[in-house]
Formats: C-alpha cells, structure tokens, sequence
C-alpha cells in the first residue's frame, strides 16, 4: 500500500495496514543506523522543523538525529527562547515557520489536539509528537516496532500496561496501535488512575498488577508522574511501588521471555525495580534505538513525496 | 502493453550469466577480493546466480549483498507516492573490496548513479564493476557496464522485462511496447 496521509496526528484514526507500512518501512531505517556512515540523501533539501511547548530530550533528540540521517534541515525551537514568551500564538508561529519553507513540523504541546489545529493551518506535513494526555503516536509506534522485532508479530501477544493510564498519551496511543494489531491489551493501575469507561477501547481492565501479568507477553510500565502526586491520586510512593511496582518476583508471573518496556524517563525503585529495570528481559534502551528508526520511517513517508494542498 | 518480441529465453539467460562469470573471474584474476553486490529486486538473484556460477567456475565462494537504492533517488522529492523501501544487507565490509554490482537492466543510468553513492556510504571500494543482463541504451549520465548480457537497442515507448524464475515464477526477457 501507498502513503496518503500529509500528517501523523495520532494511531486512532490509522488503519492496521498504515501502521504496518510504517513498521515495514523502519525496518531498513534501522540497517542505515547500524552503519559507519549514518546518512542517506533521501530527504535532501527538506526541512524538518521541531516545536516544542514542552520539555523533552528524547523525544525532540531522536526527531532531530532521523532528521539528519535523511540528510534534512532541521531547526529546534523551544517556547522558552521563541517569540511564544511574547505571547505569540500557535497558529502564528506555525505560520511563520511555514512562511520560511518548513516542509514538516514535529509538535509537542501540552494541550489535545493542538496538532489537529497545527494540521489543518498549515501546508506542511505535521507530526504529533505528544499532545496533552491524548496521543503519542511515535512512542507506541517505536513500541510496537521493538515487540515486532522481537516477538514477529504483535497479533495474539498479551500486553500489560500499567501504571498512570489517565494522565499517559504513551499508554491511549499504545491502546489504540497494539489493539489494531491484534494484540491483546490489559491495564493496570490504581482506581483513580484509570480513565473511566476505558472498556470501551477493547481493553481489559484489571485491578491487581498480579492478574495483569498473569501469561504477559509484554509488560510496558509507565512513568509515575511525580509532578502529578500533589493531586493526591494516591496515598505514597511507597505505597504505590509496593502495589503497583514491577520487580523481579512478579515480573515471574509474566510469560517466560517477557518483554520489559519502558517509555522513560524511569523512576527507578517506584514504577519498576533497578534489577528489572537492567534485566535480561528489558528492551528499554533498544527502544531508543528504534525510536530513531521509526522516527525516520515517519519523515521520509510525510517529507519525501508530493504532499498534497491541506 | 504490447508483446513485441522475445530477446532472450530460459537457456540465453543461462549463457549469458555463464558467460558474464567468466568474464568476471577473468579480468579480476581470480576471487581475491572480489564481492557481488544485487541491486533490488532482480538484481537480486541475478548476483546469486552469478556467485554460483562463479564457485562452479573457481570452487571458491564470493560473498554476496543486497542493496536498495530508494533513499538516493535523485526524483524522490518529485514524486507523488514514496516507493517502499527495501532491506539493504550488505554482510561484508565493502572497504578496499572488487564490488562487481549487478542490476536486470541498464537504461538511463540514474539508478546505478544512486547504487555508487550508497555504496561509497558504506566504505571505499577498491573498484566497483557493473554486469547487467540487458542495457537498453538511452543513458542520461556517463555510465556504462563492464559485463552485458545483451545489447538490445530499444526506443524509448518500449519496456524490458526481465521475468526470472525467483521473482516472476517465468525465466525470459521480452520487449514490450506501451499502448
């Protein structure tokens, strides 16, 4: 099947065939990261152009090195050092980096749906790169590159997710792709974490972290958002680590081989333990690797052909 | 399309590669650092089949790698669709290597231009040759192969098609003409 998409705003509204041709398509991304010489031409002459309202390193890194890889241009703006401080609004900066020739803008924004707004203001080809508690549509993308490369295929896996479910866009992203892709996805986490009628996503939804990872294929841990503690969603981090932590003795009830996931940054000893966290069954730093692989896969389906008039 | 003739069947493709065989093992005496690089598709098995051929010849074995030149197209950015990319696996280190590249046909040269920039990308050849099964003529770039199996002057409203066994399940080379 052929790319017609001029943007990638989220793993909702794609089909399995799209999210198939992506990770098809990362697959000989990730051979030119193996080489000496990591570059290829493919996207000479474009330019990518990162935006972003929110702190990140990973995220924005990884964009800029597959930038670079293809051979674009790539520009990074944070708000802290851009106009936006002078209350420059987001259709206007969008505008104004579109009027410099942007050919894709990869934007992270802390409210849902600011790049649907992004998408049909400008010409270029937008990526959403986290936006609020809606979607990260790489993260799941790159997670379910990596669960591919080492399961072969994600149809009929048992993927746990656990953790902060209602604050995470990693997890609704992660939700939408495994579910599309015939993998059967469960969550976990305290009560008051859980979004309600999450059901009707094809989820199950399952209280003890036990009854999670009975049979798990995959156990993807989310980040504990400390910044998040203050609303009182649970009583301690002791506590939630107790309950809700991955360690060595659970991770023994997951399927022997389980991939252990996490989307980073990790706070170690909390959502999961250090010797989990550097286990033989963690894929958490070849995750990194195929975030750049899957980041490129992206850009050369968005920037590299005719992108049609928006 | 329309069928126009038949240039080459089942056994001229096989005397053909035979003979290309020879030839590579002549005028690189020998094997010693010699390596057969297919470029996708037909390439492909058209450089395994040599690499046969040739340790029937020699008794010794050439290392063989596959090579995808969809990221150096020169017309990528002009192009409404982006062509799927395939898996380049090239298992040796090109460095100082006799890399004889291999393609099914050889018309304008722009896709073996892309095949010399991606491999000078992984390493600096000693020497890169070029077989192919069928050069077409109409080159748009100073390009030319060391090894033919046919020269088979076309025009440009005509296609080659290459239909080997591993890749189309027939074994000829036709001339179509586009309607």
């Amino acid at each position: 099947m052929n790319w017609k998409r001029k943007d990638l705003l989220g793993l909702q509204n794609l089909s399995a065939e799209e999210i198939k041709l992506i990770l098809d398509t990362a697959v000989p991304m990730k051979e030119i990261l193996g080489r000496a010489i990591k570059k290829v031409p493919a996207l000479r002459g474009r330019t990518v152009v990162t935006l972003f309202y929110e702190p990140s390193t990973r995220t924005r890194t990884s964009f800029e090195l597959a930038a670079k890889y293809l051979s674009a241009d790539s520009v990074n703006i944070s708000t802290a050092t851009s106009s936006v401080v002078k209350g420059e609004t987001l259709k206007d900066t969008a505008r104004t980096l579109a009027a410099m020739g942007a050919d894709v803008v990869i934007l992270r924004h802390p409210m849902a749906g600011a790049p649907n707004l992004l998408a049909r203001t400008i010409r270029a080809a937008v990526i959403n790169a986290g936006d609020g508690a809606h979607e990260h549509p790489t993260q799941a993308l790159l997670d379910m590159f990596t669960v591919r490369e080492k399961k072969g295929e994600l149809a009929g896996l048992n993927v746990a997710i656990i953790g902060d479910v209602l604050h995470s866009r990693v997890a609704r992203s992660n939700i939408w792709g495994f579910t599309k892709m015939g993998a059967r996805v469960r969550i976990c986490g305290p009560a008051t974490m859980i979004p309600p009628e999450i059901e009707a996503t094809g989820v199950q939804v399952c209280t003890r972290i036990e009854e999670a990872l009975d049979g798990a294929d995959v156990v993807m841990m989310l980040r504990i958002q400390l910044e998040r503690q203050q609303q009182g969603l649970f009583p301690s981090i002791r506590e939630y680590a107790r309950l809700f932590g991955l360690n060595r003795e659970r991770l023994a009830l997951a399927r022997p081989g389980a991939l252990v996931m996490h989307p980073g940054p990790m706070n170690r000893g909390v959502e999961i333990s250090p010797e989990v966290a550097d286990g033989i069954n963690s894929v958490i730093n070849e995750q990194v690797t195929n975030g750049v692989a899957v980041r490129m896969a992206l850009l050369y389906l968005l920037g590299g052909g005719g992108i049609p008039d928006a | 399309m329309k069928h126009k003739a038949q240039i080459l069947d089942k056994e001229g493709i096989r005397r053909a590669l035979t003979r290309i065989a020879h030839e590579i093992i002549e005028r690189n005496k020998g094997t010693d650092g010699l390596a057969l690089i297919g470029i996708h598709r037909r390439g492909v098995p058209l450089a395994e089949r040599l690499a046969a051929k040739i340790r029937e010849i020699e008794g010794s074995t050439v290392p063989v790698g596959t090579l995808d030149i969809t990221l150096y197209r020169d017309d990528l950015t002009t192009l409404a669709q982006q062509p799927l990319v395939h898996r380049t696996e090239v298992p040796f280190p090109v460095s100082d290597k006799k890399i004889v590249l291999v393609d099914d046909v050889i018309y304008t040269g722009r896709t073996i231009r892309s095949a010399l920039d991606a491999i000078m990308d992984l390493g600096r050849p000693q020497v890169i040759q070029l077989a192919v099964l069928v050069d077409r003529g109409h080159r748009e770039l100073p390009i030319r192969a060391d090894y033919v199996g046919k020269n088979v002057p076309t025009s440009r409203r005509e296609v080659v098609a290459v239909r080997l066994q591993e890749t189309d399940g027939d074994e000829r080379v036709l001339i179509l003409e586009k309607d």
